[in-house]
């Protein structure tokens, strides 16, 4: 195991030098002789003391010269693992968008694998829920009702979670990268040893049946594949708003298997004791269609009423990019980004927002995006569907006119 | 009390940035710096400190440079640092780092709360927390926003979640991750820049933490990298002058009715 350079192969190009992070990566003047017979002058050499293994060099070196060995743990009984599963997130009750999203894509890798798609719901009252999901693309919906398990606490969901994958052995399992899937989730795949992908926006199986986990990492900056080849099953976290789902077919057959569970599995040492609505703002940025979000370019925390103005006539949410929050003019819950929250609307509007990559990360996955700014090099322009190169607080008013007028017919 | 803060050190996103000509991301010299969310984690530990009395551990599991981000916050107040560093912890993923982290608590031992940031900017999984929690079979509250309640054996908490927040309660001891909303992160003092130049850091390996071998690093980490790539975000998109107003009015226009948004 461990990372080495292939000194036959290395050109000391330095590129591996320049994309690792960590400082691990030194050119150094070190004659030698490439495989071709070409003779070089320099050398890449690992720093072991600063590697941390992550991996990121490995794909950019242009002559495969960096190699990185693992060994592979042996699960037995892994080929009794077939089908997929999709955790269907409930909250209150009340079946999140997330759920029929993860059915839709659970049935496209179902197919490919020519597999059964289950759907796993857990709640109190359930009543016409599972033959949604149905409707929605699943084969079998697992039911489990208990008053207890209206809110979500994590030991007792984890306990079900963890029966229902000993007894019907899925070789995937989906959840949407929600607060509750996220939970949910890592608790299990700790207490199995399984592998678990965070908030993945892109899956695909292959041939051998491994599940092609795609994420975003470094804020976006890079994306990586990840693979869980040995241990069963392949969870991951799915990040809500990247899939859509299928059309309800109501004509759609399938299994609603009601599941009892001992009452022993249900104990939980945390207590839920209450839920609070946070009414800050009309509309959640994670649940609006239309965002306008402000960076910046707004100057002060009042400009933000022209933003709220025009979220008014379009029945939008307003978001905003970390600088504003940082500055205080607009409270941490707006907050769109890698450190706030990932949204995906049909329109999504960045007035005053140059584009970093932190915040393009958590906007990317919108229908369309409209970019209203000064500076015409700001990267949000290369992500843009429609940018209006200009100041904000001249474009904006006009804009809002405009489509008041449509709007209202 | 005894109180347990796990940080990382990550590489600092401020120095990533996108080459416009190859579209890859380049890196403007090597900066690390202590992971901002679990600059929280530590705040909250400290404040807890100061009400209840007792003790705030830092742990990190790194390479040897990780030692600077213990430092970092022991300047802030923390009492000592525990740097777990081995080469056989390299390329871990979230079980692999969860798993070793959770036997440096065992070894620490009688703690009565651990406390993480919501997840590492760097790789954003927000998984070592609860997969902590998990492995030492302990309560967990993710994502706390503000502790209502906290006394020798109880906590209640509220928990920022999609829409609202969820108030919990658990008995002690349990691990809680914390978000931005919790507090304001202290700056290190003078006294405590002195303190973290003379404090001793213990260096913990796989044997002082009696870590099974093959639950480690890359070759105990379940899941595997298979390939990592720069994905292109560029659009070709219609852009327009302050002077095509009316023409950028009509496109909105014209999408949005496509997409069914009028």
């Amino acid at each position: 195991m461990g990372i080495k350079v292939i000194k036959d192969k290395c050109t000391g190009c330095g590129i591996c030098f320049k994309v690792c992070q960590y400082g691990a990566i030194k050119i150094i003047d070190k004659p030698h002789t490439l495989e071709n017979g070409k003779e070089m002058k320099r050398l890449a050499v690992i720093d072991l003391e600063k590697c941390v293994l992550c991996g990121e060099c490995v794909k950019p070196c242009p002559t495969d010269a960096i190699e990185i060995k693992t060994q592979t743990h042996q699960f037995e009984g892994k080929e009794n693992y077939k089908d997929v599963m999709v955790f269907a997130e409930q909250r209150r009750d009340e079946l999140e968008g997330a759920a029929f999203e993860l059915v839709g894509k659970g049935r496209e890798l179902a197919d490919k694998l020519g597999v059964n798609l289950y759907a796993l719901l857990l709640g109190k009252d359930l009543k016409g829920k599972p033959e949604k999901l149905v409707a929605h693309g699943a084969d079998k919906v697992i039911v489990i009702s208990d008053d207890s398990l209206y809110n979500f606490l994590p030991e007792p969901y984890t306990n079900i979670l963890m029966n229902i994958i000993k007894k019907y052995k899925p070789s995937i399992f989906l959840a949407p990268s929600t607060t509750q899937g996220r939970a949910l989730l890592s608790r299990a795949a700790g207490k199995i040893y399984t592998g678990l992908t965070a908030d993945c926006t892109g899956l695909d199986v292959d041939s051998k049946g491994n599940l092609l986990q795609t994420r975003p990492a470094f804020g976006g900056s890079i994306k990586a594949r990840i693979l869980t080849p040995n241990m069963r099953p392949q969870m991951a976290t799915v990040r809500p708003k990247v899939f859509k789902p299928l059309e309800e077919d109501t004509s759609r057959k399938g299994e609603i298997i009601e599941e009892k569970i001992s009452p022993e599995l249900l104990k939980s040492t945390t207590k839920f004791e209450k839920w609070i609505e946070d009414k800050t703002s009309a509309i959640s940025i994670e649940d609006a269609d239309i965002i306008i979000s402000g960076g910046r370019g707004l100057g002060c925390s009042e400009n933000f009423k022209i933003l709220f103005e025009l979220a008014e006539v379009l029945g939008g949410a307003v978001g905003a990019s970390r600088p504003t929050v940082d500055e205080g003019w607009i409270p941490y819950s707006h907050q769109v980004g890698q450190t706030g929250k990932t949204v995906g609307p049909k329109m999504y509007i960045a007035a005053g927002i140059s584009g970093a990559i932190q915040h393009l990360e958590g906007m990317r996955g919108s229908d369309l995006i409209i970019a209203i700014n000064k500076d015409p090099d700001a990267p949000i322009f290369k992500i843009a569907d429609i940018g209006i190169v200009g100041d904000l607080f001249e474009v904006i008013p006009i804009l809002k006119e405009k489509l008041r007028k449509v709007i209202n017919g | 009390m005894k109180i347990i803060v796990c940080i990382k050190q990550v590489p600092d996103p401020e120095h990533a940035k996108m080459d416009e000509k190859s579209g890859t991301v380049v890196r403007e010299g090597v900066e690390l710096m202590v992971n901002p969310f679990d600059l929280y984690a530590v705040e909250e530990g400290l404040r807890l400190k100061e009400k209840m009395g007792g003790e705030v551990i830092a742990i990190s599991m790194g390479p040897p440079q990780a030692e600077t981000a213990l430092r970092e916050v022991i300047g802030m107040g923390v009492d000592r640092g525990i740097l777990l560093t081995s080469r056989d912890f390299a390329g871990a993923d979230t079980w692999a780092t969860s798993y070793t982290l959770s036997k440096a608590c065992e070894k620490i031992e009688n703690y009565d709360l651990i406390i993480c940031g919501k997840q590492a900017i760097d790789g954003d999984t927000a998984q070592v927390g609860p997969g902590v929690a998990a492995q030492l079979g302990i309560p967990q509250i993710t994502f706390v926003r503000k502790i209502d309640e906290i006394n020798e054996k109880n906590i209640k908490a509220e928990r920022l979640v999609e829409g609202g927040y969820e108030v919990i309660s658990s008995p002690m001891p349990l691990l809680i991750t914390v978000v931005k909303e919790i507090n304001e992160p202290r700056l290190p003092t003078l006294k405590g820049r002195l303190n973290a130049k003379k404090a001793e850091i213990a260096h913990w390996g796989p044997e002082e933490i009696e870590a099974e071998k093959d639950k480690i690093g890359i070759n105990g980490s379940p899941t595997k990298v298979d390939e990592i790539f720069t994905p292109d975000l560029s659009k070709d998109g219609k852009i327009f002058n302050i002077n095509q107003i009316d023409e950028a009015a009509e496109e909105i226009v014209k999408k949005q009715k496509e997409m069914g948004l009028i």
